[in-house]
């Protein structure tokens, strides 16, 4: 990398010398009319063909190092019907890349300025026309019937059985809650958020379905189940990647999204997979937050089901830590700020 | 003005000596501050593009210095950026984001919205349609002093104690609307606005007045079956900027609302800063609907311009008429119709009703069909051609070759299955810097460099030139083609750093390369600085066509005066592709024959269709002279 990076620079240096030859001889240049077309033509009817093929070939070497790093298969059910989708693609419009990119270096090569050659007066020919119309609205209309179907499967209904994780994004981390063992999470509100006591989710703990809602640092999931997250943001915009699981949706205050997946590979497997003891599955954001947008993270480890459910029933539940919050929420919030709204009344008459 | 125009228009003959007067008159001031002469406003779109050109350039160094060597020590940067910079001599994440803004805002809007389509459109309408000037010279000057005004605006936010924008070019709400989330989101954000604002009027009385020139000043015989491309593409740029710019607007003023009068436009169900805010029922979704309605078009409002003067330069320099001449209309029509409604393909992942999700996938890939079609046109134009290779072609084959690699990855991100894992990577930032940020600049400078001749009566040294291209050619491939990679490795946009996340502290050696390639790149365009400068006051004198070219400008003097011609504006007797016309020997000319030029002259070359043409005309000539 770093000898690229010498050639690089040494090449700019040789053209600035060059350049300031040139400036020597613009300083001479005469004033004159016409110049006939010359060598300089053909050295760029030249480059014409050997940038494009150095620059292919430098494609051609790198592509499979960096191939290297790319994210590995995916480690969900979507997401290898997306990757095969993508590459299809990716093959289909680099096919469609080279070939129209040789016939235009090619031509420009091969029909460079010659003396007394008569250029040809074709300038229409709806036959041709008609065929590179077409071409492309046949290879479009399949690539989009396939997206569609992955789409469609994708955005559908989430099963019934689904299990339920909520995740909201807040400047600068992402948070998680799990519905107790009722399966149902409890409905929140934002005027009940409260930093300082401890409820950042605004839990309504006057729900009764919030009772058993649990809180995690760590994000478990069981392999080979489908999984609904349950996404929202309460201040501004972020959006939900978790790029091993081909994952994406915007965190929106005041719209709730969601997305539906099944992961397919455990952490572990994962782990002896790349030969990484060190794996783990992130979450980042996506949508520009703010100062600490490049470091929202949050781990999810998938695991065997019953490994899962052990997790599951070992966690204690928010009220059971925050015991303060129990049957506390929205009526409770109307009477506080009532009585605070009867007391400014009740100074504002006192100092009348 | 009003009296003025007849003269120009009706009164022709005795245009020279009026003119001449005229000069006499015009001080320094209207000549070169608040002219109303289109090539003097165009000069001005140029140069104050080119300034922000630089400057937004120059940004884009900054921040990938950071993104390449993320351990360097910027303090040598402290006497540009003063606190930006921290303590421990860090760029501060947070101007990181401004700078990322600042750059993405300057090169859509001010570089190649106002630089590209205000230069060219001001300077080529009137000149390749003969006509006098604008429309309204006086909306004209107006246009351009509003767009100072806007960059001035935008060029204070800079200086601002809590910095410009941060929220991104696109700068979303909430973020963009709550000072308690971004700093920039305090003053700068109001200046950004207020600039945008200003910008939104300039490009409305420019597009106006082009609109409104096109259509009604052309010269006789000039149809629109006989524009030259560049016309059309700026015509049709200039609807489509009138079109949705006004949307923009609203966004805007909603937004305005929002920050500064407590309504909910936007704004829904926030806690921020240890604080429920009192907002409720809007929707973040909405402003993007608005956004995008405009923001999408906008790629096309800086792409056909440069296609137009593309079209232009490869006809000419390939000494063939371009291939398709009304298939070339056909997609530009096409491209400016669907261009309204596809813009939620930039809105795939934001909850948006996954139906509508369907919808936009179909409309969007629809979209590169005609975009296809120019391209294939434009190669088959080279076929057969003999191919003279001024800088102006080889930024002109240099577009057509972006704008295929650029495009063909839009088919992958407008296929929404595969956007939800590429959307907001570094696979959108390759995508839209190859097919709209290199296209459009490549446009860019292609048209400067052939119509400087016109606008400064030298010429550019082509030397140079050539350098200028392979560098910025092989330089911006090198720059954009990596973060394909990086981005399918899916590293996000709008990164401060990719160090805290185990997915994505790969690639660092890749980066450090992209980040060497856009400072040689950015570097070698001192080269043009160079030889733009110099040539405006050194260069050779430019002979009046320097590149036998057909179209009317080259019929004026070699620096035409207010008023464009000294003598009658000429007529227009054919289209503007008559080059390498077989016979054209016999009727005493090269292998162009320029679109002045009556088909009475041209006896031998002329093909069946344009003789009839021609004794038509001659009947109804001679039905004029009886009456
Ligand atoms: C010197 C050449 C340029 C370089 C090296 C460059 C580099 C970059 C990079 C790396 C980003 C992404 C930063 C991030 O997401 O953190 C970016 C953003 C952007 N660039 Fe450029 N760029 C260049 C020229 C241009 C041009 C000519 C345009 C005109 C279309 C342009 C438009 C944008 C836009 C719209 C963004 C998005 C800003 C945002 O995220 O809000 N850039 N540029
Ligand atoms: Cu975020
Ligand atoms: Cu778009």
């Amino acid at each position: 990398m770093s000898g690229l990076i010498i050639g690089l620079v040494a090449a700019l240096i040789l053209v600035i010398l060059f350049m300031l030859f040139r400036i020597q001889a613009l300083i001479t240049i005469a004033k004159g009319g016409d110049r006939p077309v010359g060598t300089s033509n053909k050295v760029n009817g030249a480059l014409m063909l050997i940038v494009p093929i150095v620059l292919l070939a430098l494609v051609a070497w790198y592509s499979p190092i960096a191939a290297r790093n790319f994210l590995p298969e995916a480690s969900s059910v979507h997401g290898v019907v997306t990757d095969n989708l993508f590459w299809v693609t990716i093959t289909v419009i680099s096919l469609m890349f080279l070939i129209t990119n040789a016939g235009l270096f090619w031509f420009a090569y091969k029909y460079q300025y010659k003396e007394g050659r008569q250029a040809s007066f074709f300038h229409d020919n709806t036959r041709l026309e008609v065929f590179w119309t077409i071409v492309p609205a046949v290879i479009m209309a399949l690539l989009v019937f396939f997206g569609w179907k992955a789409w469609s499967d994708i955005t559908s209904e989430p099963p019934k059985e689904a299990m339920v994780v909520e995740i909201m994004g807040k400047q600068f981390a992402w948070q998680v809650r799990y519905p107790g063992v009722d399966k149902q999470l409890g409905s929140y509100d934002f005027r009940l958020i409260d930093d300082v006591a401890g409820n950042e989710f605004g839990i309504d703990f006057e729900d009764k379905k919030a009772e058993d809602d649990f809180l995690a640092r760590e994000m478990y999931l069981p392999k080979g189940q489908p999984v609904l997250f349950k996404i929202r943001a309460r201040d501004v915009l972020h959006s939900v990647f978790a790029p091993h699981f081909r994952l994406k949706m915007d965190a929106v205050p005041g719209m709730p999204t969601q997305f539906h997946f099944v992961p397919t590979k455990t952490t572990e497997e994962m782990r002896s997979q790349l030969n990484n003891p060190q794996f783990d599955y992130e979450i980042a954001c996506t949508e520009v937050c703010g100062r600490g947008h490049f470091a929202m993270k949050f781990k999810i480890v998938v695991v065997e089901p019953e490994e899962y459910r052990k997790w599951y029933a070992e966690q204690p539940t928010f009220l059971e830590q925050n015991p303060q919050f129990k049957g506390k929420g929205l009526s409770d919030l109307r009477k506080k700020n009532l009585a605070k709204r009867n007391a400014e009344q009740m100074k504002e008459q006192a100092s009348l | 003005m009003a009296t003025e125009f007849n003269l120009t228009t009706h009164v022709e003959v005795d245009h020279q000596h009026d003119h001449d007067h005229e000069h006499h008159e015009e001080g320094f001031i209207r000549k070169y501050i608040f002219s109303e002469d289109h090539k003097m406003i165009a000069k001005q779109f140029l140069f104050t593009g080119l300034l922000w050109a630089f400057l937004g350039g120059a940004m884009s160094v900054i921040f990938r210095l950071q993104l390449g060597f993320p351990d360097l020590e910027l303090g040598f940067l402290k006497p540009i950026l003063g606190s930006w910079i921290d303590e421990t001599n860090k760029l501060d994440p947070n101007y990181y984001l401004a700078l990322v803004t600042m750059h993405g805002t300057i090169m859509v809007f001010f570089v190649l919205t106002a630089g590209l389509s205000g230069t060219f459109s001001n300077f080529l309408i009137p000149l390749q349609i003969g006509a006098r000037d604008m429309a309204s010279g006086f909306m004209n000057m107006l246009s351009f002093w509003f767009f100072f005004a806007a960059s001035l605006v935008m060029f204070a936010s800079l200086f601002l104690e809590t910095g410009p924008a941060m929220g991104g070019w696109v700068v979303y709400p909430p973020l963009s609307a709550l000072p308690e989330a971004v700093p920039g989101s305090g003053s700068g954000m109001t200046y950004w606005l207020i600039s945008m604002a200003l910008f939104i009027i300039s490009t409305l009385l420019g597009g106006i007045n082009y609109i409104t020139t096109v259509i009604n000043m052309r010269t006789k015989g000039m149809s629109f079956s006989r524009l030259p491309l560049t016309i059309w593409a700026f015509f049709l740029t200039a609807i489509i900027g009138l079109l949705s710019f006004p949307v923009l607007f609203a966004a805007a003023l909603l937004l305005i609302f929002d920050r500064s009068f407590g309504t909910s436009f936007y704004l829904s169900d926030i806690y921020i800063g240890g604080e429920a805010l009192h907002h409720q029922g809007g929707s973040a979704i909405l402003y993007q609907h608005l956004f995008w309605f405009l923001g999408h078009p906008e790629v096309y409002i800086v792409l056909l311009p440069a296609l137009g003067i593309t079209s232009e330069i490869i006809a000419t320099n390939s000494r063939k008429p371009i291939f398709g001449y009304r298939a070339m209309i056909g997609s530009m029509i096409g491209i400016a119709i669907l261009s309204f409604i596809v813009w939620a393909h930039h809105m795939f992942v934001t909850g948006m009703n996954p139906f509508l999700g369907s919808i936009f996938m179909f409309l969007t890939l629809i979209i590169a069909v005609p975009s296809a079609v120019k391209a294939f046109n434009y190669i088959t134009t080279l076929w057969r051609g003999n191919i003279i290779f001024t800088p102006a072609m080889l930024f002109s084959i240099g577009l057509v070759s972006v704008f295929i690699s650029g495009g063909v990855t839009g088919i992958v991100l407008g296929n929404n299955a595969l956007d939800i894992q590429l959307h907001d990577t570094y696979f959108v930032v390759a995508h839209f810097h190859i097919v709209m940020g290199s296209a459009s600049f490549f446009g860019f400078m292609a048209g400067v460099y052939h119509w400087f001749p016109k606008m400064f009566g030298r010429m550019m040294d082509a030397k140079l030139g050539y350098i200028h291209f392979w560098l910025t050619f092989i330089g911006i491939y090198l720059v954009f083609f990596p973060m394909h990679y990086i981005g399918i490795a899916g590293f996000p946009r709008r990164y401060y750093s990719f160090t805290s996340f185990q997915a994505f502290n790969t690639f660092a050696d890749l980066n450090m390369f992209i980040s060497v390639a856009a400072i040689l790149t950015f570097t070698a365009q001192a080269i043009f600085a160079f030889n733009f400068v110099w040539s405006i006051f050194r260069g050779r004198k430019a002979p009046l066509n320097p590149w036998n070219a057909n179209t009317l400008e080259w019929t004026t003097p070699r620096l035409p005066g207010h008023g464009n011609w000294p003598g009658k504006i000429p007529h227009v007797y054919r289209w503007a592709y008559d080059y390498s016309k077989p016979n054209a020997d016999k009727d005493g000319f090269t292998d162009f024959i320029p679109q002045h030029i009556p088909l009475s002259q041209t006896p031998h070359s002329n093909l069946e269709y344009e003789n009839e043409l021609m004794q038509k005309q001659n009947v109804t000539d001679d039905l004029k002279v009886n009456e």
